[in-house]
């Protein structure tokens, strides 16, 4: 607390003063929340091709295009660069709202004012954040770093990215866990999607409905096609 | 009919203490239980804690400190958390205007301070709201030259842009939003003071230093940051927009971006 409110403490530079002030540090939430919410959506309709009844030819052909073209691995760092600025802003942010509260409400409602996913972002992050490693460890690093069986079309040789899939999602416990996260995927985006648009400052009249409307049909659709893939790769295991 | 009640209310006879780099001492307190009879439905919710409080000077006890002033929703003083909400469960109003109707015979009801750092307790449900004051004193104005009166219609304003404003300068500076937001955050009532100003043609000269400033000093008192869960604006008793807390973030980030203190 300042005994003179109209001297502002001069900071170094504006930039940093932006970025680490609470509605700064906000931006950053959105901006990288925004971004993994397009990676999201790239990333659905990739997978999706595992769906395509060929033997994993279509998603093993899409799987070598995106690991070999140049664009795609620079977005694919700017993507971990991004994931992990998510994650440690929200860690900041969550500790620091913490202390804004020292001593607790005795009884509190908050149920009458704001929705559930709303106040428990960080929770629903920590299930995707889990979620996220296992993830990486399962397909990720196999695929970089595992050995790995190889399939020929038409000549030219390919990793068989499909057959680790499909062994995996043969897997019921692993089936759970991917569509558990689904739902924690589900939540975090039923608050994130609009609330990140509210953060930019974009909220209008015009606007507003439309983000919202979208942002609904966006965290169930996406969340639910994702889980899809897991479901369908079980059965057909079973088959 | 009147009704029986069972009151819990924090007592707390140590101020809590913050010190100039922001740390936080609980004062420590503890919620009693007190039962009252004979509470009259017509009775307006700070009417039913002046006959608490007369019996309990009657039987030679501390009277439960409280604040209030024009007990007509104006003045926002009367801070307290009701059954888990600021002003208690109704909508729109404080809890000045809140009437024991809105309870029934055999509740128990729970009364608390607004719970934040920036706000500590100066005594059981009073709180310290200066950090609200400083926010205003970092630019929450307009700077005018004293002289000869200015016609009120100089300036045309357009109705809607009227109507924004003064939606946001029906702010009462109670302090409902920061007690019901989970990160004690006063990002409405910033936003509904900063909007007001930015709005208004007589703000636009100090517009960018304003937003900038009062920014910086919410941050200093130690509000929390804003999540967007809108608990804030449910419980505002002048239903403050989330509206305003999207403008008030285009007007900071165009302030650091393009003005030209660095
Ligand atoms: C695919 C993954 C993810 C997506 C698409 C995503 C998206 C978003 C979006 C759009 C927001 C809203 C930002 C705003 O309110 O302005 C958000 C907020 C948040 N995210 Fe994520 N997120 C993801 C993963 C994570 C992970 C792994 C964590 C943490 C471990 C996390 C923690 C949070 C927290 C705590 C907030 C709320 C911050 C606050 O306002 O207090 N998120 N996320
Ligand atoms: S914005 Fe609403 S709740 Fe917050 S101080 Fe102003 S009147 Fe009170
Ligand atoms: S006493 Fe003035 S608003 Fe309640």
């Amino acid at each position: 607390m300042s005994a003179n409110p109209t001297a502002v403490k001069q900071k170094p530079n504006w930039l940093i003063e932006m970025l680490g002030s609470t509605i700064g540090r906000k931006l950053m939430m959105a901006l990288t929340g925004l971004f993994l919410i397009l990676f999201l959506a790239i990333h659905l309709a990739g997978n999706l091709q595992l769906l395509v009844p060929d033997e994993g030819r279509t998603f093993n052909e899409y799987a070598e295009f995106m690991g070999h073209n140049k664009l795609i691995q620079i977005v694919s760092i700017l993507n971990f660069a991004f994931i992990i600025i998510h994650i440690v802003v929200s860690i900041i942010l969550t500790r620091y709202n913490r202390t804004a509260r020292p001593v607790a409400y005795a009884y509190n409602r908050a149920s009458a004012n704001s929705s559930w996913a709303s106040r428990n972002m960080i929770w629903l992050g920590m299930i995707l954040l889990i979620f996220l490693v296992l993830h990486l460890i399962n397909f990720w690093a196999k695929s970089k770093f595992g050995p790995i069986e190889e399939v020929v079309y038409e000549g030219r040789t390919y990793h068989d990215l499909y057959a680790i899939v499909k062994m995996e999602f043969a897997n019921p416990l692993i089936v759970g866990v991917y569509v558990l996260a689904m739902a924690g995927l589900a939540y975090h985006l039923l608050h994130g999607f609009q609330s990140a648009f509210q953060t930019f400052g974009v909220n209008h009249v015009k606007y507003t409905p439309i983000i919202q409307s979208f942002g609904l049909l966006f965290s169930i659709l996406v969340p639910l096609l994702f889980a899809a893939i897991p479901i369908v790769m079980y059965v057909q295991s079973l088959l | 009919m009147n009704m029986k009640l069972t009151l819990k209310i924090w007592r707390q006879s140590k101020p809590d203490k913050k010190d100039a780099k922001g740390n936080f001492t609980p004062g420590g307190g503890k919620m009693e239980t007190y039962a009252l009879n004979e509470v009259s439905p017509d009775m307006s919710f700070l009417e039913m804690l002046d006959v608490l409080n007369e019996k309990l000077v009657k039987e030679d006890k501390e009277p439960v400190a409280f604040d209030h002033d024009c007990r007509e929703g104006i003045c926002g003083m009367c801070s307290m958390y009701i059954n888990g909400q600021p002003h208690g469960p109704d909508r729109g109003i404080t809890t000045c205007q809140l009437h024991m109707r809105s309870f029934k015979d055999g509740d128990t009801i729970y009364i608390e301070p607004w719970r934040a750092k920036a706000f500590p307790v100066i005594k059981d449900l009073m709180v310290d709201r200066s950090a609200f004051d400083r926010i205003i004193q970092a630019g929450g104005y307009v700077s005018v030259n004293t002289g000869v009166n200015v016609d009120a219609n100089e300036i045309p304003i357009g109705k809607g842009i009227a109507d924004k404003a003064f939606d946001a300068a029906t702010c009462i500076g109670c302090g409902a939003c920061v007690a019901a937001c989970k990160n004690a955050s006063a990002m409405l009532f910033v936003a509904a003071k900063v909007s007001q100003l930015a709005l208004l043609p007589q703000g636009k000269p100090e517009r960018k230093a304003r937003v900038e400033k009062m920014v910086a000093q919410m941050d200093e008192e130690g509000f929390g940051a804003c999540t967007n869960t809108g608990a804030c604006s449910a419980e505002c008793p002048k239903g403050i927009s989330l509206e305003h807390i999207a403008r008030m973030n285009r007007e900071y980030f165009g302030a650091k971006l393009t003005s030209e203190r660095v």
